[in-house]
């Protein structure tokens, strides 16, 4: 048996600097065209100073020079995963200012679009974190899954991701015969695969030792900071603007809002992030499940509310919660055919902007861990 | 709490730097203040007791021709109300007091604005350009701009 001692090692005048390091543009776990300034004292993160801007293609400039309903597929290119979600706050807010209103019917088909994409976004989001922490598994059961609800949207919109379906004052087409069955077979199979994710991913030791107590974001920070979606509740506040500020039909329906409870770690970690998404999930099949009920057969045209005419004259900052936070559009008419000014409120704008504050101390790897639990889509952020 | 008891507890409290309160139908409830005083004019919509606006939800600039505005739409998660507070200063001189510090949200829809609409925010840590490159000249959302026709040598319009 050797004997083990201490052996005192002279360090003399040997010091270490601050690393900078360059995250993407181009790199897979950046989640698209994001430049991470990392500014690194070994192997922690001193400071992250995010660049952004690479996917600018002037969104609201272009609106200043459409009409209203050109805008809707412009809208649908913010947030090109979940185009059903970015058209809801901009239609409803056209209509608040025309003061026109839809049917029941129309709002409850809506209703089912944009809680169909909201699983299909948290699907990504889930996959992709996965990703981020070395599950491979996850990413291609959900995007599985995700298919299936892209190609009811097809069916119904003709797209596969960038609908241009929700109209100001209606739908772009009624729903086709089989349209329930599709939900019914898409709620089996959303239901299925998740309870098969909770055991492949979000319970695992790995995932979980990977993920909790990383990126803790405490509430009063998140208010401060105006964070939205799962990143808001995962820090424990209750705000859900289907509920607390609730549009169209969302004060019918009977759902949860669910908050991070720090199950694996602390409230506001990134597994309490991503485990908000998988809650989310299992809300929106409720809310589906509801809505379904409310699309009675009926020869009500869909198209007979569309206006001849937009032209409103006033303001106002229309809001719904997308699967990422609060999209906001603030659009300023003037009585003409087109806009004066349509601001978007990106909610992975502001969650963004977070990150500095979050994600100082931790290792390296865990800033990964801390982008991927933030769920950013780039083509929102640069607009 | 409804707009015009905001307005009135704003009124009593910085007097004459509260200029209206626009309730038109079609718009939405808004107060139109002086940009001098902004930032103890925010920090009293964040901190007062009944007030408690606690959530910066947007920050918007506008071109309002001789003008440019600036338009926060503030909401109270403990109260669940809104209000939208303007601010406009003159196109030649387009200075507004940060409020990055009176909620930190601000920080980047302030370099927005002043990226796209050319919004000075007086006091603001690192005021540079967030969506455009460093090097771009001007500010697209004014409405008299006009399109560069070359950026480094590479045709701007297509």
């Amino acid at each position: 048996m050797s004997e083990i001692r201490d052996v005192a090692i002279d360090l003399g005048n040997v010091h270490t600097e601050h690393m900078k390091l360059n995250v993407g543009p181009q790199h897979p776990s950046t989640h698209g065209v994001l430049r991470l300034m990392v500014e690194l004292e070994g192997e922690i993160v001193v400071d992250v100073v995010p660049h952004i801007g690479y996917l600018h293609r002037c969104f609201e400039k272009v609106c200043e020079q459409n009409t209203y309903t050109q805008i809707v597929p412009y809208v649908d290119r913010m947030d090109y995963v979940n185009s059903m979600n970015n058209e809801l706050p901009y239609v409803i807010g056209v209509e608040k200012l025309l003061g026109i209103t839809v049917s029941e019917r129309i709002e409850a088909i809506r209703v089912i679009c944009a809680e169909l994409d909201r699983i299909a976004s948290h699907e990504i989001a889930v996959a992709t974190f996965g990703m981020d922490a070395g599950a491979f598994t996850p990413f291609l059961y959900l995007f599985r899954d995700r298919e299936k609800i892209l190609w009811v949207l097809e069916k119904l919109s003709g797209s596969r991701l960038l609908y241009n379906y929700i109209r100001i004052g209606g739908l772009m087409r009624d729903v086709y015969p089989t349209f329930k069955d599709d939900l019914r077979d898409i709620i089996k199979t959303v239901r299925e695969t998740n309870a098969e994710i909770n055991n492949l991913l979000n319970d695992n030791k790995i995932f979980v030792e990977r993920c909790a107590n990383i990126g803790i974001l405490p509430p009063d920070v998140a208010i401060n900071y105006g964070a939205s979606g799962p990143m808001l509740r995962a820090s424990g506040v209750r705000h859900d603007l289907r509920r607390v500020d609730p549009y169209s039909i969302y004060n019918k329906l009977d759902f949860e809002v669910c908050v991070g409870t720090g199950t694996m770690g602390t409230v506001g970690d990134s597994w309490d992030r991503n485990w908000v998404r998988m809650l989310e999930m299992e809300q929106s099949l409720r809310i589906i499940e509801q809505a379904m009920e409310m699309i009675t057969d009926s020869s009500e045209d869909v198209r007979a509310g569309i206006p001849k005419r937009i032209a409103p004259k006033g303001e106002l900052y229309s809001r719904a919660e997308n699967p990422k936070g609060e999209l906001g559009f603030y659009i300023v008419g003037d009585g003409k055919a087109k806009p004066q000014r349509v601001k978007g409120r990106s909610p992975c704008y502001v969650n963004l902007s977070i990150i500095p504050e979050i994600s100082k101390g931790y290792m390296f790897a865990d800033l990964i861990i801390i982008l991927g639990s933030i769920d950013i889509v780039l083509g929102e952020i640069d607009r | 709490m409804l707009p015009n008891e905001i307005f009135d507890k704003l009124k009593i409290e910085f007097g004459e730097e509260i200029i209206s309160l626009n309730e038109d139908p079609g718009y939405e409830p808004s107060i139109k203040v002086e940009p001098t005083n902004l930032v103890d004019i925010m920090l009293f919509l964040r901190d007062e007791e009944g007030l408690e606006f606690d959530y910066p939800s947007c920050l918007s600039g506008v071109d309002l021709g001789a003008n440019l505005g600036v338009v926060y739409n503030l909401y109270s998660m403990k109260r669940a109300h809104k209000i939208t507070i303007k601010v406009e200063v003159p196109k030649e001189a387009p200075d507004v007091p940060s409020c990055e510090l009176v909620w930190r949200s601000f920080d980047w829809h302030e370099r927005e604005a002043y990226d796209l609409l050319g919004i000075n925010f007086v006091g603001h840590h690192n005021l540079t350009r967030i969506l455009l490159p460093d090097d771009w000249e001007g500010h697209p959302l004014r409405k008299d701009y006009v399109q560069p026709d070359y950026f480094h040598g590479m045709k701007v319009p297509y």
